[in-house]
């Protein structure tokens, strides 16, 4: 990334012997991301999304979003409950909003761990090469080739089973979360550490790591000092999109009975009893549906403007 | 070649391995495949006890049904009542002896009890594919001749939006709108319910049935490859040969459907050739909703009843499939392409 910056420079004084202004690869990436229209609509979309959904928390508490009221059963859209009520009589709205958190915090989460694991695979692989390598992408291509949702309806029977309830953060959370968010994470990392490895094996030959190895650097030092940097862009890129699809995958889990347990919302397990209302309760799925749907889309087009503006590329824009 | 895909086959077998060996253990960790059992009030615990010897259930997990499920037991003798004395030789071959073993919920092999459901997968599956390759081709290549106009923006745009939805979702709004409001379409199972008491299947009565759960496996996909198939085609369109053919004064028509479509469909074959083994994905969601038939139903079942038998032979099955289509593609893309050499 230095030399860039020293070219430029060097170009520059020479050609019109303006005075240079320097601006990081961060700011670089911001302008190119602002101009991004589609970009700029999705994170106006999520923003407004998290406002509904951490905001919405002060006007309903948990306990409502919660409670039961069976002669209240399959009310529809009214001014007391805006989205209607589901088939014990909760308020959808409310179980939107409480569900939206779950949702959305099992999604961050999982990418942390799916992202992390994938990096460290990736970086570990491609550095070390190898036996490490093979062996390590064996493993990789054994479990891309099972189906995810298979992988991931296997994983959630042997661990989500659990009913129990937990206190996280001063908020009681049916435990099942805690193993859906571990679940999702450790089935998606795959593809990011194929990513990543083959930007070290590029990067692994070129001349500023020969020259850190000259000076004695660690191998931790090389990889995670001087090779990790240069693969942010998509690490960043994959872990953006990687949120939509983990919100997808909760919702799978739960819409078919294997993710999170009631009574904690989530977008999911709200939509699941949907399938068997239709006629009675049109409004069971499309609250829900639409905040996945929007959620999802909002993402996948702040991926894609992320995507254009680390575009390496793309740097002249 | 032919050394090449030995080579590839070879590479297979450990991933194999690896996936199987997974499989098993996870699911021996998962819990008791019996515990149905414990809510039916004719079964008595003695009873229950029985079974579990019989199914050898009560041996350690690690070695003996470990064994058990590689080799099989008719060599060793078993203990199948439970009273810790050996009784009599075991009769399962083995997974490595091509013996899948017995089905714990349905109580025939697991061969037989797939070849039950796997017809209806497919049938969903390969009219799904064939509407895929159909539509996002002629999507992908109509938007392609247009770039940037209301009608590219629009099926791009709703291109965008499909691919972001869930398959249940869009499950759910086609039964919603084509069986609930218009009331034109059957929701549930491949044949109308009173029909099928009386032994009638008529091939109209399943294709009116296969409507809706095609249209949900297939409509994700189309939007996925007819963006693929749009950036492919104009791509192509701009290059020197076309240019060159329409110099040369050939008709539009002729253009786009002989020389672009060839160059711009090849990527699309190979990579539609590698989602083929996930038709079990979509088919486990589709079937839930519509009551269908087939594998993702077997699946979800044998989930619910732990039954390790059918789970371990559905997984091997698609990865083989992955394995296999992975082999394929290459070797299509290798014949298609002549600038791609096998290494």
């Amino acid at each position: 990334m230095a030399d860039i910056t020293l070219d430029k420079r060097a170009s520059v004084a020479v050609l019109d012997k303006k005075e240079y202004k320097s601006e990081s690869l961060f700011r670089i990436a911001l302008r190119r991301f602002l101009r991004h229209r589609m970009a700029v609509a999705g994170s106006l979309m999520l923003l407004a999304i998290i406002l509904f959904v951490w905001g919405g928390a002060l006007i309903y508490t948990e306990a409502y979003a919660n409670a039961t009221d069976l002669l209240n059963r399959f009310a529809a859209p009214s001014a007391e409950n805006l989205f209607g009520t589901d088939q014990v009589g909760r308020d959808i709205m409310a179980r939107t909003i409480y569900g939206g958190q779950i949702s959305l915090m099992i999604a961050v989460t999982a990418v942390a761990i799916s992202v992390t694991l994938g990096t460290l695979v990736g970086l570990v692989s491609g550095y070390y090469g190898g036996g490490v390598d093979s062996l390590l992408m064996r493993f990789v291509e054994a479990l891309l080739s099972i189906p995810p949702l298979v992988l991931l309806l296997l994983l959630s029977r042997v661990l989500a089973g659990n009913t129990d309830t937990l206190m996280v953060l001063g908020r009681q959370l049916s435990a099942s979360v805690i193993a859906i968010i571990l679940i999702i994470g450790l089935t998606s990392w795959m593809q990011l550490s194929r990513i990543v490895r083959a930007v070290v094996l590029t990067l692994k030959e070129q001349e500023f790591v020969m020259a850190a190895r000259q000076q004695g650097a660690s191998n931790a030092r090389i990889i995670f000092a001087h090779i990790l940097p240069n693969c942010i862009a998509p690490i960043v890129v994959a872990a953006t999109l990687g949120v939509g699809i983990a919100i997808i995958t909760e919702a799978y889990l739960s819409f078919l009975g294997f993710g999170v347990m009631p009574p904690t919302a989530t977008w999911g397990n709200i939509l699941n009893p949907a399938k068997d209302a239709l006629d009675e309760a049109p409004w069971l799925w499309m609250a829900p549906g639409l905040l996945i749907v929007l959620t999802v889309l909002a993402i996948n087009f702040i991926g894609d403007g992320l995507r254009d503006a680390l575009d390496p590329r793309m740097r002249s824009g | 070649m032919g050394r090449y895909i030995l080579r590839r086959i070879l590479q297979a077998i450990p991933l194999l391995a690896i996936v199987s060996v997974l499989v098993f253990f996870l699911l021996k960790t998962a819990g008791d495949p019996l515990a149905y059992l414990a809510e039916d009030p004719t079964v008595t615990e003695a009873d229950r006890a029985l079974i579990r010897a019989q199914l050898g259930l009560n041996e350690p997990v690690f070695p003996h049904q470990f064994v058990t499920w590689l080799i099989g037991d008719d060599w060793r003798m078993r203990d199948f009542t439970g009273d810790g004395v050996p009784d009599d030789y075991g009769t399962q071959r083995g997974i490595l002896r091509g013996d899948f073993g017995e089905s714990i919920r349905y109580q025939r092999s697991v061969s037989d009890v797939v070849s039950d459901f796997l017809p209806n997968t497919l049938l969903l599956g390969f009219s799904a594919y064939v509407l895929t390759i159909i539509f996002s081709l002629v999507i992908g290549m109509y938007a392609a001749l247009r770039p940037y106009t209301l009608a590219d923006n629009l099926l791009t745009g709703g291109a965008f939006v499909t691919y972001s939805m869930p398959i249940f979702l869009i499950a759910l709004l086609l039964v919603q709108v084509f069986a609930i409001w218009l009331d034109v379409l059957p929701v549930q199972g491949m044949y109308d319910a009173r029909a099928a008491a009386r032994g009638i299947r008529e091939p109209l009565d399943l294709a009116r049935h296969m409507i809706l759960p095609v249209l949900s496996i297939a409509l994700i996909s189309i939007a996925g490859y007819s963006r693929y198939v749009r950036s492919s085609m104009l791509e192509v369109i701009n290059s020197d040969y076309i240019r060159t053919a329409r110099a040369k004064g050939l008709p539009q028509r002729r253009v786009v459907s002989l020389h672009a479509l060839k160059n711009a469909a090849l990527p699309l074959v190979t990579l539609i050739g590698l989602d083929v083994p996930f038709i079990l994905s979509g088919a486990i969601v589709t079937e839930t909703i519509f009551g269908w038939p087939g594998m993702g139903q077997l699946f979800i079942n044998s989930l619910n009843f732990l039954d390790a038998p059918v789970l371990i032979f559905i997984v091997l099955m698609t990865a083989i499939a992955v394995v296999l289509m992975q082999l394929l593609t290459d070797i299509a893309y290798a014949t298609l392409d002549p600038r791609v050499r096998y290494s």
